[in-house]
């Protein structure tokens, strides 16, 4: 394996600032929001290396719970953020969240069980990476799931309610809006998949294989990966947009857009 | 009692209203544009929160699926809605659209190729294929010419004697209300009166 050293990241930077200085002279006004992005970039990693190895070296499930519960409400708040018209109040980041918790959560824990068989099975040095592959893709599903069904359901408000008016129950007057939903947060997923290998090789097998691991270990983990995540963010994305389909219809099945921020 | 019962209904600071319509009966609303006839419609069909009780053939609307109460109430908007590409998807059997002036090829068609006026007939067509008890209309004939709008009338009133069904028939039209009803209100913000 060869190890990178701080000039080697060094270089790297510099192509990121002569991006920030092209920006600039180009008035593309990026160059401020690149600068801080890059060292955002550098400092949380470097956090987060840390604090994994902190968590690596002891083992300590009280310091693995902190670590995942605030993987999950930073999560859930990126997803809330990523929505043009969120529900409101709790709602916004609990529907996420609960999604995610029981998609990528679940997802994970089979996986370190059934597949990875560590002992003890949430040993963090696999549970944290997976965990992180699985919420980071969870998350775009879920957010594009979730703002595409809040948007139409927004746009879509009188055909929604001739449906109700035909008496659909409120279920059936999303399906048309649902179904489209979940295809736009699976998107992103299955685009990868199909490419993946001939288009674009994916980055955390690039970077096994740059760290030196043998290309087809590198292969394997990645199928597993891919699989893991497909179905997590499949999962996740359901969730999240039957549960956003529900609450935005109160006990009466009456359209309920007032529930909606924005 | 069979027909339509409305008692202290309120919504959105109007109210408490009351009117009753028997089985066969048909009733004209009209009033000022902004006083409320569609929210009074929307409050009848429980797509707006209300308080008051509805009753429909001496049943609560309260005490039954809000799903079951919409498909007996019937309620025909002013602007019609649609959610799929084709006409046929909005319909669960085929029904004869040749008294609107259609062809059995429309049900192929795609909804945004039809006009504004054509859609609004069709949505007519759509709301009785599914059989309510009562109907509930908002401006049916509002979009549509003299020709249309009298076979709209037509059907209608043929829907009302065959299904006895109870009509509540929201209209700007004098001459129309008084031609269809037998009984025309008027809606107020102090509330409803009987029109002379």
């Amino acid at each position: 394996m060869i190890s990178l050293t701080p000039l080697d990241l060094v270089l790297a930077s510099v192509l990121v600032l002569a991006l920030a200085l092209t920006s600039h002279f180009a008035a593309l006004g990026l160059a401020r929001t690149l600068v801080v992005v890059s060292v955002r970039t550098v400092v949380q990693l470097l956090l987060v290396g840390l604090v994994l190895r902190q968590l690596f070296e002891t083992t300590r499930v009280s310091l693995l719970l902190l670590v995942v519960g605030i993987m999950l409400i930073v999560a859930a708040r990126e997803v809330r953020s990523r929505q043009a018209r969120p529900l409101a109040g709790a709602w916004g980041y609990s529907v996420g969240a609960l999604s995610m918790f029981v998609s990528s959560f679940s997802v994970t824990a089979l996986a370190l069980l059934v597949v990875i068989d560590a002992t003890p099975w949430y040993l963090p040095q696999y549970a944290i990476p997976l965990l992180g592959m699985l919420l980071g893709n969870t998350m775009s599903g879920v957010s594009l799931g979730m703002s595409r069904f809040t948007e139409s359901a927004y746009r879509e408000k009188a055909a929604i309610e001739a449906r109700l008016l035909l008496g659909h129950t409120a279920q059936a007057a999303t399906s048309h809006l649902r179904v489209e939903a979940v295809r736009t947060g699976l998107v992103p997923i299955v685009n990868s998949m199909a490419a993946a290998g001939i288009v674009s090789l994916p980055g955390m097998m690039t970077g096994q294989i740059l760290a030196g691991s043998p290309p087809v270990e590198a292969v394997k983990y990645q199928i597993l990966i891919m699989f893991l995540i497909a179905s997590g963010t499949g999962f996740g994305v359901l969730v999240s947009v039957w549960l956003s389909a529900t609450r935005l219809f109160d006990e009466r099945e009456r359209l309920r857009l007032d529930r909606l921020d924005g | 009692m069979s027909g339509l019962e409305v008692e202290g209904l309120r919504f959105r600071g109007l109210g408490p209203l009351s009117l009753s319509i028997s089985a066969g009966q048909c009733v004209a609303l009209m009033g000022a544009s902004g006083v409320g006839k569609t929210l009074l419609l929307r409050a009848l069909s429980d797509l707006d929160p209300h308080e008051g009780v509805v009753r429909l053939d001496g049943v609560d609307g309260n005490e039954i699926p809000a799903h079951v109460w919409r498909s007996r109430l019937g309620m025909l908007p002013a602007e019609s809605a649609w959610w799929a590409d084709d006409l046929g998807a909005h319909f669960s059997t085929q029904v004869d659209l040749a008294p609107l002036g259609f062809g059995p090829d429309a049900f192929a068609r795609e909804v945004s190729r039809f006009s504004t006026g054509e859609r609004q007939r069709l949505a007519l067509a759509r709301l009785l294929a599914s059989e309510p008890r009562a109907l509930l209309l908002d401006e049916p004939t509002a979009s549509l010419d003299p020709e249309n709008a009298e076979r709209v009338e037509a059907i209608l009133e043929a829907y009302r004697v065959r299904h006895d069904a109870p009509v509540l028939w929201v209209s700007h039209d004098v001459a129309q209300a008084r031609r269809v009803a037998s009984s025309v209100l008027e809606l107020t913000p102090e509330g409803l009166t009987q029109a002379t």
